[in-house]
């Protein structure tokens, strides 16, 4: 038992986490734009995937995976578009549009996978940049500054997007379109071109996310995701629709899959135990999203079309 | 309006359902009278594992003369789309549907009755629900498994070695297990940590895993189930040793596999193919193992395996043979 509190065992359990919240982060802080602004896109999942696919074949095809990275987040911005036509202008119920979406991105990027492909061929990975002089503290750097660009850039994203939603005036008419769409309309403010922007936003995010995930590993699958998106979905709710609660809760999904991870080889959870500790995760998830839904309100218009005088 | 977004609401569903279809589903040939063969199996195609093992075996058969037709319908991750594929194919007539996953079980256990023409086969396992229209199969991955640990064992400097499994279930568990033997018959004091990721799909996972498993000294590693390329990936990338299971992984990583288990489901499947031409639908247990071939070490050529390591690993793999 006392393998467990070692400093090497934290620390690579610090840095596992960190890996594995990354693409959540990225999906579920564009899905927080959405939310806010009182769309919910539950086609997530679907557009990781097709920016996974995407992603993954710019690498195998241009050899640079900044340029699959790029394909990854453009893709996602044409199905978040979609998505926006779709839950805004045809004002279709987001939910079940959203797991249309979802079906189309499982089904598309396994034809594409299957068609431009075939089997599973590895390609390059994002680089690991160590930051000067902190990578060079001790369990600290290896922590924390040993990672991918992409690691440091999603991070960089949280008190952005923070600034783009509390303090901009694109950011006060996305909470007021989330709140109450007929009162922005009255003061000029397009709900439609409000909600556009964080669908784009959103999916170009989502898309991003898949990328990333695929180019990290080198590798794509069939349903690479494996879920992610819907995770990324609940993290919105868990973080209550502020991009520092998402962040939290992205690290604290992950850390909780590497904490376990590494019990299970250091043979400290019993194999007869192995799956109940697998759902680990998501029972915590499940317990925190219930305590915070007492305590933080969603967007008052969430999932509602808007149509101007109804 | 109304009418409109009704429609496009249809016609984007009429796509996503036409995409996921085309990319699960290959229906190769027509009834011809022949022998026709369909197969539901988890994960692509392709995977380098365990489906892409079966439908290599299949197409193996269809271009040898033995079967006239074979369909696929693959990536049925949802049991629930497993079933329904399975009862198409019965309904349409298939003479042999295989339902090629552990997790398949209880449905085939319910189909299968309602279809007493048509004959089944469900692997990995070894219960064919006291059905005479059910087959199973499974492999004997322990002995593969075994074969490896020892070579793996042999090339371990740290004297740790890896193994990253899905869920502890079928041929999976058998391979973990016969690794995990294999390492330790050959170095009685080795260290062989095992992860079980409960996961026979997430990647990410695995790579974690196997990270994890790096991080704890392991400086070769296995895995089986098609979740491994993510595994596969990180062992390339920290130089670390990799011996595959299912199908021949040295694609992959060409400078770190070893060697891969390779299975060879043709021949049991040639002779299931035969039964129930005979007549005889089901009630058999069928299993692929060095003996009969239907097991093979295939060794990277581009890894440079020191002689003696490849000495232990065929005289193991004699050992199966002589012992049947």
């Amino acid at each position: 038992m006392s393998e467990v509190f070692t400093v090497a065992v934290l620390v690579a359990v610090v840095a596992s986490a960190i890996r594995l919240a990354v693409p959540l982060l990225l999906a579920s802080l564009g899905e927080t734009f959405g939310q806010r602004s009182g769309v919910l896109n539950l086609g997530v999942d679907g557009i990781m995937l097709l920016g996974a696919f995407t992603g993954y074949y710019a690498v195998l095809k241009t050899g640079n995976v900044w340029v699959g990275l790029l394909a990854g987040l453009v893709i996602g911005l044409f199905l978040g578009l979609a998505s926006a036509v779709i839950a805004v202008t045809l004002k279709a119920e987001q939910g079940i549009s959203g797991i249309g979406i979802y079906l189309f991105g499982l089904g598309m990027s396994d034809l594409l996978f299957q068609k431009l492909v075939g089997t599973p061929i590895p390609i390059d990975t994002f680089p690991q940049v160590d930051v000067p002089i902190l990578s060079s503290i001790p369990y600290i750097g290896e922590m924390f500054f040993q990672h991918s660009m992409v690691i440091y850039l999603a991070f960089a994203a949280v008190p952005l997007a923070m600034f783009v939603i509390n303090r901009t005036t694109f950011g006060m008419n996305i909470r007021a379109v989330g709140e109450y769409p007929e009162a922005a309309d009255t003061l000029g403010v397009s709900v439609a071109g409000v909600r556009y922007a964080t669908q784009l936003i959103g999916g170009s995010l989502a898309g991003g996310a898949g990328a990333v995930l695929a180019i990290s590993l080198g590798i794509f699958q069939q349903n690479l995701t494996n879920g992610a998106g819907f995770i990324a979905i609940a993290l919105v709710y868990f973080g209550a629709w502020r991009p520092m609660g998402v962040m939290a809760g992205a690290l604290l999904f992950g850390f909780i899959n590497a904490l376990v991870l590494e019990l299970k080889t250091l043979e400290i959870i019993p194999r007869d135990l192995s799956n109940l500790a697998a759902m680990a995760p998501a029972i915590i998830t499940i317990l925190v999203l219930a305590f915070a839904a007492g305590r933080f309100k969603a967007p008052a218009a969430l999932t509602k079309p808007f149509t101007r005088g109804k | 309006m109304k009418n409109v977004t009704t429609k496009m609401a249809i016609l984007f569903a009429v796509v996503a359902l036409i995409a996921a279809a085309c990319s699960s589903s290959d229906d190769s040939g027509s009834d011809d009278g022949g022998f026709r063969v369909a197969v539901v199996a988890p994960s692509a195609s392709n995977d380098l594992a365990f489906t892409q093992s079966i439908v290599d075996a299949l197409n193996k058969l269809e271009s040898d003369g033995v079967v006239s037709e074979v369909a696929v319908t693959d990536g049925t991750f949802v049991v629930d789309d497993a079933a329904v594929a399975i009862r198409d194919y019965a309904s349409d007539g298939y003479d042999l549907v295989i339902a090629h996953g552990s997790q398949y079980g209880g449905p085939l256990q319910e189909i299968a009755p309602d279809f007493p023409e048509t004959s089944f086969a469900w692997g990995t396992s070894a219960d064919t629900f006291g059905l005479d229209n059910v087959y199973s199969y499974e492999a004997a991955s322990d002995e593969g498994g075994r074969v490896m640990g020892i070579m793996a064992a042999a090339l371990s400097q740290t004297n740790t070695v890896g193994i990253v499994g899905p869920i502890e279930v079928g041929d999976a568990k058998l391979y973990v297990d016969g690794f995990k033997a294999g390492v330790l018959v050959q170095n009685p004091s080795a260290d062989v940590p095992v992860n079980y990721i409960d996961s026979f799909s997430d990647v990410a996972l695995a790579s974690e895993a196997a990270s994890s498993l790096i991080g704890a000294g392991a400086d070769v590693l296995s895995g089986t189930a098609q979740m491994v390329v993510g595994a596969v990936g990180v062992a390339k990338t920290d130089g670390v040793l990799w011996f595959g299971t299912q199908a021949n992984q040295t694609s992959l990583a060409p400078e770190i596999v070893v060697a891969s288990q390779v299975y060879h489901w043709e021949g049991i499947l040639e002779e299931m193919v035969t039964n129930v031409k005979d007549g005889k639908l089901g009630g058999e247990l069928y299993v692929i193992n060095f003996a009969n071939d239907g097991l093979v070490i295939e060794y990277n050529d581009g890894f440079d395996l020191p002689d003696d390591v490849r000495q232990l690993g065929d005289d193991a793999v004699a050992r199966f043979k002589s012992e049947g």
